[in-house]
């Protein structure tokens, strides 16, 4: 009784605070739990007009089905090889770009460059499609017309596989490395200034100042940046392969991932429960995937966990 | 930043000293890794700029090219010939822009705030039922299901603001920007009399002005860069985003040829529609309002990305 009436005088006296926090748990339950819930659609036969409750229940034939069709392991395959390009590529650029741009005397030359490696970060993948065909298109894009000019083949980049898994590393690493960069810079930036020029005073050249003093310092920063792409190591970057390989089968050899898969089995409508039995399998990897790098890194150095 | 700007005023290479020869390699590296890679970040925004102002007769002879043969403005006038679509698009972007970047700045500092109160019992409950969310999702699929069956987003402008209107990395941020505010002057407004929303709207959003500044900047370039949601559940072609419209006429030149059409009986040939120059300039025309801004975004972007840690 006392307990009731204690936690009934807290929340009279923290109403207005509750009120402000009620935005954005309506919306948390609205968009993030209830559609936890909505993984029921993985164990249904779904259609649209009986809903999450009224569909029929089919056990796990859903994801007999995915586990049958022999798809899952090359979507997942790919999903995280890609990931684990696109990190390992993305911490040395961003690291190095960081530590060389710290370096550099010249202001103005500083200045101009950074901008122009944060340029790409601006734009959606949709412009970057634009891109992709003014570069590599076929009839007029200027890589062919340079090939054609010195007397070579023109190639055609969409109907030919072989160059994609570079070009999907490339244009990440070109749109994340400079936005990127910048957050190492600021921790750069933040590191105790006198320890450098001790170590400039005891004759240390400028490999060695990086290799003990930079990049140490920097610790924190790039493990927290690898936890949080880790986490989402099975999570392909839809927008990017939506945009660059999209529904082009001979590119969907090399290019096709776990979220493209579903996005395709969702809008098709054919098997929605199917679709969600991949999103479920999806989710569960990522959680567990998370969990797991947390738990290494906190065993290492609790300082550096996420959690 | 301050001690940066404060050190670079005493350079640390003394001058008249000769440069020590790890240091002369390093610096001919660097400002050549450098320039290479902005050269290729910067590039193909000027091939895409230039050839926009390419004549069609030298696009179809030379194809792109850094330097075109023969410039004319004719890509813009075929793109502005039936604006009608374009000044629709860029109407419905401007306001999910507008809309939702208020709404995610609002969602996410007041939770932010609330979260931040040393004297708000649940606070760490609260937290954890956000944070939760970052870890484990239920996917795609009944997310999908929800916000057409249930929720009525196609066609529906909500469908393009509510996705992303709230987000747990927004609110950390938001929350630690503010822990690091004296909680001594939330006392004594509390101690004069001052509710606690008076407290959020007078005292905590004047002094977050940086952090406004930066969860604005982001919200409104994902908001301005999205055609993900517009593509989920936008059919009708008035109410696209500027994106989607974009992505729509690269990949079609059907959808370009009825875009310069003017009505029915506007038959457009295949051949007379001069789509590698349209599709340069419809570019340059989406992305423009973004770039013009660059400047003044890129130094808030710097400056805020200091704001907040990111760890919960």
């Amino acid at each position: 009784m006392r307990a009731i009436k204690n936690f009934a005088k807290k929340v009279r006296k923290n109403k207005i605070l509750l009120l402000m926090l009620l935005p954005a748990v309506v919306y948390v339950i609205t968009f993030s739990y209830i559609p936890m819930g909505g993984i029921i659609v993985a164990f249904k036969r779904f259609s649209f007009t009986k809903g999450f409750l009224g569909s029929p229940w089919c056990g796990l034939e859903n994801f007999r089905f995915l586990f049958i069709s022999d798809k899952l392991w090359p979507l997942m395959r790919n999903t995280l090889l890609y990931n684990i390009a696109f990190i390992t590529v993305g911490i040395i650029l961003e690291v190095g770009f960081a530590i060389i741009v710290n370096e550099l005397g010249s202001k103005w030359f500083k200045k101009v460059f950074q901008s122009f490696m944060f340029l790409p970060f601006f734009i959606s993948w949709v412009v970057v499609l634009a891109i992709v065909d003014a570069i590599f298109g076929y009839d007029s894009g200027i890589i062919n017309n340079l090939l054609q000019s010195l007397g070579m083949e023109r190639f055609n980049v969409y109907v030919n596989a072989a160059p994609w898994p570079f070009l999907l590393v490339f244009f990440k690493a070109w749109k994340q490395t400079g936005y990127g960069s910048i957050v190492y810079l600021a921790a750069i930036t933040g590191m105790d200034q006198e320890i450098v020029d001790a170590a400039e005073i005891d004759g240390a050249n400028i490999w060695q100042r990086i290799r003990y003093i930079t990049i140490p310092s920097l610790k924190p920063t790039i493990i927290i940046m690898t936890l949080l792409a880790v986490g989402n190591i099975f999570r392909g970057d839809f927008g990017m392969f939506y945009q660059l390989i999209g529904n082009n089968s001979v590119l969907l050899e090399v290019g096709d991932i776990l979220d493209l898969y579903i996005y395709r089995a969702m809008v098709s409508s054919s098997n929605l429960g199917m679709a969600s039995a991949a999103g479920f399998y999806q989710s569960i990897l990522c959680f567990f995937t998370i969990l797991a790098a947390n738990w290494m890194v906190r065993k290492y150095d609790p300082e550096y966990s996420l959690f | 930043m301050m001690t940066h700007e404060k050190m670079r005023k005493f350079p640390r290479q003394k001058t008249g000293i000769k440069m020590s020869s790890d240091r002369v390699v390093f610096s001919v590296m660097g400002y050549l890794l450098v320039f290479l890679f902005g050269m290729a970040c910067m590039i193909p925004f000027y091939l895409i700029l230039i050839s926009s102002f390419a004549s069609e007769s030298a696009l179809l002879k030379e194809g792109y090219r850094l330097i075109p043969s023969e410039f004319s403005l004719d890509s813009y006038r075929w793109v502005f010939r039936n604006p009608a679509r374009i000044l629709y698009s860029y109407r419905n972007t401007i306001f999910v822009t507008t809309v939702g970047t208020c709404l995610s700045i609002v969602l996410a500092t007041m939770t932010g705030y609330v979260l931040a109160r040393r004297d708000f019992p649940w606070r760490n409950a609260f937290a954890l039922f956000f944070f939760f969310t970052t870890l484990f999702s239920g996917g795609m699929v009944p997310w999908y299901i929800l916000c057409t069956k249930y929720l009525g987003f196609k066609n529906n402008y909500l469908g393009m603001i509510m996705p992303m209107a709230f987000s747990v990395w927004n609110m950390i941020i938001s929350k630690n920007f503010m822990k690091s505010i004296p909680f001594d002057i939330v006392e004594s407004a509390k101690m004069d009399g001052a509710d606690d929303f008076w407290i959020y709207i007078r005292l905590m959003m004047p002094l977050s002005k940086p952090l406004t500044a930066t969860l604005g900047l982001f919200s409104a370039l994902a908001y301005w860069n999205d055609w993900y949601n517009s593509m989920l559940f936008i059919t009708n072609k008035d109410m696209q985003s500027l994106q989607y419209f974009l992505q729509e006429m690269l990949s079609s030149i059907e959808a370009l040829k009825q875009l310069v059409a003017k009505g029915e009986m506007d038959v457009v040939m295949y051949e007379t529609v001069p789509q590698a120059g349209m599709k340069m300039a419809m570019t340059c025309v989406v992305t423009g309002p973004i770039i013009f801004l660059y400047p003044v975004i890129q130094r808030h972007f710097v400056k805020g990305l200091t704001v907040g840690a990111v760890k919960g």
